[in-house]
């Protein structure tokens, strides 16, 4: 996988119009996406709506995140605390090589070269496996999803279902090809039925499972009043890192810290639901430093930074820090249903990708992500955390635009139309001229009150659709000359 | 009551059929309606595309020509959202006087059919079309304004009507304002899937509460030649005759 | 500097605009959500929903549930049977049957080898078919319920909690738990659920009711 230096947005990613325009070519892959998103929204509309309170839910849940991140420091000192009361040991990441090289220092001090993994967003977005392979340690991705993107030498499109632009036969050649040169091969006569191919994952990643000494797993939530780390999943592929192996190497991103173990009952609810529309996900494992005799006896907490704190200066992008990465805004996103997740080259598709992504990494070096919306406020209806992401989509555009105003960018030809439109609109004697203006040329060029091709920018607009020319009265000229007796 | 007609930079232009729509529906009513002429635009453009300061001058404006009525009716859904939801946050970069000024004409401000349903507590307006008609819910509408079935009460109480639901009728038509232009192909897969559900009602006209999705939506209907027309909501409650859409 | 002191550092100058003197608390949280959704029939909704996931749940009394073992583990073919310390003997059948004890601790070659395992529950959640355990008596460590392919677990009516938030409340977080709400799964392949991929691909369930109680 050629992820950048910077973990988090695939260099060499062209900017999203323009990648949004080859993956709107790829049939398959649209076919695949419809399919998919429009399962999961059937699915998780019924979840949601079986809870007659889901609101009073969400507002606690948005309630419980805003508290967190207003005092993050004193509760990441606590949940510190209580991980070291309980035997584990807590180390801090300022940034995505920190964490790297913590992590690798630990899995060379067992003297181990293999590690088995739980899906983990934050170990994406840190570029952990290329960085370990670095170090000659091999990462065996156990997530079912994510052992396709690994085999497939692939990136993730999902957060929750990273294969989802995958379908079976595609998965199938995946396997059979790939299996071998990793371990258990698959089956010579493997079909691309559903069980078929999961069976085959089980039987591939069995041995690695049994004999694996070291785990890296990210978090789905971590209490500070009790230490306790909580993963939530559905295959058992957690539960086999989280267990079976010596040690335990957990990485969270530092805005997953929730104050009370308690408060897990408003998440637990949420989160199942709004993600894969179940009532309870198959497994959640908590566990609490380290237990004598139950699963790995040596446990690390990672704390990781890697831009959240300038997300977390932003008052009003702050928001997107209560992620609790369901997908739920994927799945309902119009537009993600069409691109899919590689558009937004970066580990943080979607909707919430694009408030993200352009936080955590600056919004001149994801200046289009912002853009990527109709506004249209799926996204918002669906967060369970009330992420308005609409909202925040708005804010970093008047980033991007303001960053260019600050000289970092010469002006763009739309910055200065936009000014100009906003002088005219200003002043309803240039505004009332401007239509006129308008109407004639329209009428100039139009055949029939339309116009088939427009130019410049507009070119895309004018290939897929006929552009009404303005009537030669607009309103204002028509109630001054009916109403008012004025011309 | 005072009520004043805000028709929009967009409908001014483009559509004033809409604003004799909405004058002759509330007329018909019984009510006044005024026009003041130094309005212009809500800025909505300017917001949505990341222009916030330039912005700033226009909600001033707005306030301004808005001062004193009882009542700012708009046929334009994502304008009455712009002006309720941003020109209060957006009056705190302009002058001192300006955040007062907006608080007092932004809870005043009603799209359409808010108007109607809860001001004037009306569904059955008079009309008459006697049209096959489905309703496309724009996301300003739905989850912006959450008009709910507001619309539909109304088209429903109009006169040998012939009114089809519009399969997967919440999904977004593509259009967004600028994303259309930023965003042309994506937009247009966007527009596609709308264009087909449109088509297999069978209806012959498809309405909305904003004009600037059915600008979207039937450019690309016509560049198709298909043989559904869009109409604004307002041009429906309007019509009383047999007039052809 | 230390990055923990970096770190810290920035989140504090972060959030300059959050008061010097506010506490947590003065950031409200409403909690009017609702502590069940489940009704008065809790035992009876914990059944139909742990079925819902496609594991087999049978209800029986006290006198009934060594049988309901016998009778669950012979459908499934299972006799290397893990028991853990502290399950209770009243509940195992009588007969010819290879219990497997974890003691000395088994390792994964012999867990790998047992045809199932057997335990009771710390809790269990009507509205989400949940059984919780939380590695204590008759439930033994978290291996143990991992890597055998079938886990038969017998649930007494009165673990039954009606929703999510008394779970939660009566359960120890010192102790490593494990929630389980059906058969192992995934929709990793076209969003579609198919049942078994790495935890056990069978979940049997016994709700021992005392006559009287439940129903
Ligand atoms: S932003 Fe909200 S809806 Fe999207 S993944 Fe995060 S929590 Fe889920």
């Amino acid at each position: 996988m050629s992820t950048g230096s910077d973990g988090r947005v695939w260099l060499g990613t062209p900017a999203f119009p323009k990648a949004a325009r080859t993956a709107l070519t790829d049939t398959q892959l649209r076919r695949n996406l419809r399919h998919a998103t429009s399962t999961i929204r059937a699915k998780r509309l019924q979840a949601v709506e079986e809870l007659t309170d889901f609101e009073a839910l969400r507002e606690a849940g948005s309630a419980l995140k805003r508290r967190t991140a207003r005092h993050l420091d004193r509760y990441l000192e606590q949940l510190e605390r209580s991980v070291t009361d309980a035997g584990g040991t807590v180390h801090w990441a300022a940034d995505a090589a920190e964490a790297n090289q913590i992590v690798t220092r630990l899995v060379r001090a067992t003297g181990e070269r293999e590690v088995v993994k739980v899906k983990s967003m934050a170990t994406q977005e840190i570029g952990l496996n290329e960085a370990l392979a670095e170090a000659g340690i091999t990462a065996y991705e156990t997530d079912l999803a994510e052992l396709i993107v690994q085999l497939g030498e692939d990136r993730p499109s999902h957060i929750l279902v990273p294969a989802i632009h995958r379908n079976r036969a595609e998965i199938r050649d995946i396997f059979q090809r790939e299996m071998g040169a990793w371990g258990r091969a698959a089956p010579r006569d493997l079909d691309d039925g559903l069980e078929s191919l999961t069976e085959a994952a089980r039987q591939h990643l069995r041995e690695k499972f049994l004999t694996a000494r070291v785990a890296v797993s990210g978090a789905n939530f971590a209490a500070a009043d009790t230490g306790t780390v909580v993963v939530v999943e559905s295959e058992g592929n957690g539960r086999m890192c989280l267990t079976l192996p010596e040690t335990l190497i957990t990485v969270m991103g530092i805005e997953k810290v929730v104050p009370r173990f308690t408060d897990l009952e408003v998440f637990l609810q949420l989160l199942p639901r709004s993600s894969t529309g179940e009532r309870m996900n198959p497994y959640t494992s908590t566990w609490t430093g380290v237990v004598a005799g139950d699963g790995p006896q040596a446990f690390h907490l990672v704390l990781l930074d890697n831009g959240r704190t300038d997300v977390l200066k932003d008052t009003v992008g702050r928001q997107a820090l209560a992620c609790i990465r369901c997908s739920a805004c994927l799945n309902v996103c119009p537009v993600y249903e069409r691109t899919g997740g590689h558009s937004y080259g970066s580990v943080y598709p979607g909707p919430i990708g694009a408030v993200l992504t352009p936080q955590l990494v600056g919004v001149g070096q994801a200046a289009s992500l912002p853009f990527a919306s109709t506004l249209c406020g799926a996204c918002y209806d669906a967060c369970p955390v009330k992420i308005n992401i609409p909202e925040v989509l708005t804010h970093l555009r008047a980033e991007v635009v303001e960053g260019g105003r600050q000289g970092l960018r010469p002006p763009t030809a739309e910055a200065v139309a936009m000014k100009a439109a906003a002088a005219v609109l200003n002043s309803p004697r240039l505004w009332r001229m401007a239509q006129r203006a308008a109407a004639v040329g329209g009428g100039v060029v139009g055949r029939g009150g339309r116009v088939r091709r427009l130019p410049g920018p507009l070119r895309g607009w004018s290939n897929a659709r006929d552009t009404a020319v303005p009537p030669r009265e607009s309103f204002r000229d028509w109630w001054r000359k009916n109403r008012e007796g004025g011309g | 009551m005072r009520i004043a007609l805000f028709i929009t930079c967009f409908n001014d232009t483009m559509f004033p059929g809409t604003g004799r729509a909405v004058l002759r529906v509330l007329e018909r009513l019984g009510h006044t309606v005024e026009f003041p002429q130094e309005q212009t635009c809500c800025g909505q453009m300017h917001v949505n595309t990341g222009y916030r300061r330039a912005a700033v001058p226009l909600v001033a404006r707005f306030a301004e020509a808005f001062a004193g009525y009882d009542a700012v009716v708009t046929p334009s859904a994502s304008c009455a959202g712009t002006v309720r939801e941003s020109h209060p946050l957006l009056a705190g970069l302009g002058g001192a006087g300006l955040p007062d000024a907006v608080a007092a004409v932004a809870p005043r401000v009603y799209e359409l059919t808010e108007f109607l349903v809860d001001v004037l507590g009306v569904t059955d307006v008079g009309a008459h079309f006697p049209h096959r008609v489905t309703y496309h819910p724009t996301c300003h509408s739905l989850r912006g304004l959450r008009l709910g079935d507001r619309p539909l009460r109304l088209l429903r109480a109009v006169r040998g009507i012939d009114l089809v639901e519009l399969p997967r009728a919440d999904a977004c038509c593509g259009f967004g304002g600028t994303f259309a232009i930023k965003n042309a192909d994506t937009s247009t897969a966007m527009l596609a899937d709308k264009m087909s559900d449109v088509l297999n009602t069978g209806a012959e006209v498809v309405c909305a509460a904003d004009n600037s999705c059915l600008m979207h939506i039937g450019g690309g209907l016509d560049r198709l030649s298909a043989g559904v027309r869009t109409m604004h909501l307002a041009e429906i409650l309007a019509a009383t005759g047999g007039q052809r859409p | 500097m230390s990055s923990r002191r970096t770190v810290l550092g920035r989140i504090r100058a972060a959030l300059a605009d959050v008061p010097r003197d506010e506490t947590p608390d003065q950031v409200g949280v409403v909690r009017d959500y609702l502590r069940s959704h489940a009704g008065h029939d809790v035992v009876g909704l914990f059944v139909e929903r742990v079925a819902d996931y496609g594991a087999t749940v049978v209800r029986c009394a006290p006198d009934e549930a060594a049988g309901a073992v016998a009778a669950a583990l012979e459908r499934h073919g299972a006799r290397r049977v893990i028991v853990p310390e502290g399950f209770p003997a009243g509940l195992l059948p009588d007969g010819d049957w290879g219990w497997v004890r974890d003691d000395p601790p088994l390792g994964v070659t012999e867990l790998d080898a047992a045809e199932g395992t057997l335990t009771t529950a710390a809790v269990a959640i009507a509205v989400t078919g949940t059984v919780v355990l939380d590695a204590g008596p008759g439930q033994g460590r978290r291996a143990l319920t991992l890597v055998p392919d079938y886990h038969l677990c017998v649930v007494h009516a009165d673990r039954i909690v009606p929703d999510v938030p008394d779970a939660l409340g009566g359960l120890d977080p010192r102790r490593p738990l494990t929630f389980v709400s059906g058969p192992s799964a995934t929709s990793d392949i076209e969003l579609e659920r198919v049942e078994g991929v790495h935890g056990p691909r069978t979940l049997d369930v016994i709700v021992v009711e005392s006559r009287g109680a439940g129903a």
